[in-house]
């Protein structure tokens, strides 16, 4: 008889605890920056240099920082997706996360590149993308909306990737 | 009462071990500068790594996998 009281109180504590696990998982993925949502938009965040103009343009933005690894490997494919599109309406804009700014000059004089490249001071910008791995880059649309996302790097493959991406929303330019 | 006293003791369990859950945070990808600092790797000395690696070769006869297996002697 006891038992019987027992089982519906604990079928709803059972209840209650899925639902707080399941709260706290979509809290922990809710906000990240996934295909189909809006970039942020970047004039709310404090950045030590200026954005620039992407208006109407396909935009990439590449997460990175001075202590990655993968990140610096990264840089040469950016820059050459940079040279490649920029024509045809790409701008490739890097979002260095360094809490050090001495740091991230440090880093462009080695890996020198001519895309824009900017800092999110104190990290709001990439708290609120939410990346999920350094670095992250976000193919943005030409109305804002995330088209893409490319965690980590792997080489030629995530270069190829990209690209195609790339090709795809500026309609097909080589 | 004693359904009563046991609800007490649930809950006195359960809002400190809440609290304790919330100090568990994860450490977001662009907040890792400090573990990817020179001084954070295991073989961030070589002479040191060297040195307790032939300690460890000498003494443990058990040891190996790194290539060089002692003999437990010392003599290496």
């Amino acid at each position: 008889m006891t038992l019987s009281l027992q089982k519906p109180r604990s079928r709803h504590a059972a209840r209650i605890s899925f639902l707080l696990a399941l709260s706290l998982a979509w809290s922990a993925v809710s906000g990240a920056a996934e295909v189909g949502k809006p970039l942020p938009d970047p004039q709310g965040f404090a950045f030590d240099r200026t954005w620039p103009s992407t208006r109407g343009k396909v935009v990439l933005v590449d997460f990175w920082a001075s202590w990655c690894g993968p990140c610096k490997k990264s840089f040469p494919s950016l820059e050459a997706l940079h040279q490649r599109y920029k024509a045809k309406g790409l701008v490739v804009v890097g979002v260095s996360v360094d809490e050090d700014p001495a740091a991230m000059v440090r880093f462009l004089k080695q890996h020198a590149v001519s895309f824009p490249t900017v800092r999110d001071k104190n990290q709001k910008f990439v708290q609120t993308a939410k990346i999920a791995a350094m670095p992250t880059s976000l193919l943005v649309d030409r109305r804002g909306t995330i088209r893409f996302v490319n965690s980590g790097f792997k080489g030629s493959e995530s270069e190829a990737a990209m690209r195609q991406q790339i090709e795809q929303l500026l309609g097909g330019a080589k | 009462m004693n359904a009563c006293r046991i609800r007490v003791l649930g809950l006195s369990l359960l809002l400190p071990t809440t609290y304790l859950l919330t100090g568990c945070t994860a450490v977001e990808p662009w907040q890792r500068g400090k573990l990817a600092e020179y001084g954070m790797r295991a073989d961030r000395d070589p002479l040191a790594d060297s040195l307790s690696e032939h300690v460890y070769f000498s003494r443990e006869a058990a040891f190996g996998g790194r290539s060089i297996g002692g003999g437990g002697c010392g003599c290496n």
